[in-house]
């Protein structure tokens, strides 16, 4: 075997010995000649011929398809066939008004621990039968077995292993699966809906992880293949890897679990008080209850020591996540850290995001971050860098 | 004389000055490139030492000296366009011209066919 070139830590780094899973779409990733690298324990495609920076680029001007079956889907239905049970019972796992989820609407989430900590990020779309919980691929065990723990006795729950699930993002996405499934364009940010695509029953939901208007496919493992080629027919689709799965996100500003997100940082902190609707918050109709409720309303009243933020290098050089930021150029005074950080091919500039002292979370204030032995300003900047274009 | 290492750096060696760059396969295996840094003129490095450093969309990595050396000359159209580096990695693409310390070393380095081999 050819050596690699000096692989870079995070991509190639065997973590355990455990073989690699694969997603029902392995095979075509190979026919498509992918670069594949181990994420979360599954075997992924990291690019493909066309490279990071022309898949991210191809994605905001046409259509980009991305598998992220590696992602845990979640069916929570009532034992006592009333959904709204099932809507307050996941209340108490998630700062969010469950309750308020319309029929075939979804809606941002988090689990929460009892220190206010974040345990993952998450959506939540309610069906006419049933919740569909769409979770992080590393965190997915243990989330079905904090669902279980928590709902189990009360609730039918099922990890929905033989589902695939592909993301279709780009401005051109309504027009590409509009010619699977022409009922699309009814469909709005954040709406939810079963779907067959040639008698393939599918849910389908209007969102993603670009910034971009785009859907999220849910479909039988022994059909994604079938139905992913059939998209991959278009002209205007290419397939997208994980490498601009990750600047996508980052130019839209979107946390990563697990690097921008975690058990230490609170939601206020994360600056995702926006996820905590009225009704779960000081005063509302069914304020607190989740866990960690006192920590996170206290932070939301008194607010926080640390804010997350984007962060603009001012240089061309990518400031990465991990690096150290300081009050100035001197490196004296520790101030915050980058969690995220890359080139961001459609501003044409490098862009992170991080963590900084709540006084300095201003945007237009200069940070310094150390990189390769120096201080280079960044500015804290408004998230995103990009403007969305999802279809409200 | 063309010379490489098994870090995937080239050396066209002209005398006591070695031109510098990356190979093909390494800027293939690294992607489209959108930061390049290098060093100063007139710094000193010992080989393995890292002498610059490439930055793809993903991911940053080091480029060393291939040898012992002093820095005469580095190329700022690769600063200015990262892409030359993909484009023609073996020609505009060249990153420094180093003043070997002991030219005589670069014979122990890779010839072309042995290169090939490595990434065959």
């Amino acid at each position: 075997m050819a050596p690699t070139w000096r692989p870079d830590l995070d991509e190639h780094t065997a973590s355990n010995d455990a073989p690699l899973k694969q997603t029902p779409l392995h095979a075509l990733h190979i026919s498509l000649d992918a670069r594949m690298v181990p994420f979360a324990g599954y075997d992924m495609p990291v690019q493909y011929p066309a490279g990071v920076l022309k898949e991210h680029l191809h994605t905001r001007a046409a259509a980009g398809l991305f598998d992220v079956s590696h992602m845990g889907q979640v069916e929570l239905r009532a034992a006592s066939g009333t959904l709204e049970d099932a809507a307050l019972a996941l209340e108490s796992l998630v700062p969010v008004d469950v309750l308020g989820i319309a029929e075939g609407r979804q809606r941002y989430a988090l689990f929460t621990d009892e220190t206010g900590g974040i345990l993952d990020d998450l959506m939540i779309a309610r069906l006419p039968d049933r919740f569909l919980i769409v979770v992080n691929a590393a965190c997915k065990d243990a989330d079905f077995a904090h669902l279980k723990a928590h709902l189990g006795d009360r609730f039918e729950l099922a990890l929905l292993e033989d589902r695939a699930l592909l993301a279709l993002q780009g401005p051109r996405a309504e027009d590409v699966l509009a010619e699977l499934w022409a009922d699309v364009a009814a469909m709005r940010f954040m709406d939810v809906a079963e779907a067959l695509i040639h008698d393939v029953p599918c849910i389908i939901s209007r969102s993603g992880y670009t910034g971009e208007d785009g859907f999220e496919i849910s479909i039988p493992a022994d059909k994604a293949e079938d139905i992913a080629r059939r998209l991959l027919d278009h002209p205007d689709v290419l397939p997208i890897g994980l490498g601009a799965r990750d600047s996508l996100r980052l130019e839209a500003g979107l946390c990563l679990y697990g690097n921008d997100i975690d058990t230490t940082t609170c939601p206020i902190e994360a600056a995702l008080e926006w996820a905590i609707q009225k009704a779960r918050r000081t005063g509302g109709a069914r304020s607190g209850g989740f866990p960690g409720a006192g920590a996170i309303l206290d932070a939301q009243t008194n607010g926080t020591a640390i804010r997350r933020v984007g962060l603009k290098p001012e240089g061309k050089a990518p400031i990465r996540g991990g690096a150290t930021l300081f009050s100035d150029a001197t490196g004296a005074t520790e101030v915050g850290k980058v969690t995220s950080g890359s080139f961001g091919p459609t501003v044409g500039h490098p862009v992170a995001m991080g963590y900084v002292e709540t006084g300095l979370a201003t945007p237009g204030t200069t940070v310094f971050a150390e990189l390769r032995g120096r201080y280079l300003p960044m500015t804290v900047s408004v998230l995103p860098f990009i403007t969305p274009t999802y279809k409200r | 004389m063309l010379k490489f290492t098994d870090e995937h750096e080239w050396l066209q060696i002209d005398g006591d000055v070695a031109t510098v760059g990356i190979t093909k396969h390494a800027a293939d295996q690294l992607g489209d490139l959108v930061f390049v840094e290098l060093p100063e003129t007139g710094t000193a490095l010992t080989k393995g030492e890292s002498a610059a450093t490439v930055e793809s969309v993903k991911a940053a990595s080091d480029v060393y000296c291939p040898l012992d050396g002093e820095i005469l000359e580095t190329n700022p159209a690769i600063v200015e366009d990262p892409a030359l580096v993909n484009g023609d990695p073996q020609g505009a693409g060249w990153f420094f011209k180093l003043k070997l310390s002991d030219p005589s070393a670069a014979n122990a380095l890779l010839d072309e066919d042995a290169y090939k081999e490595l990434i065959a």
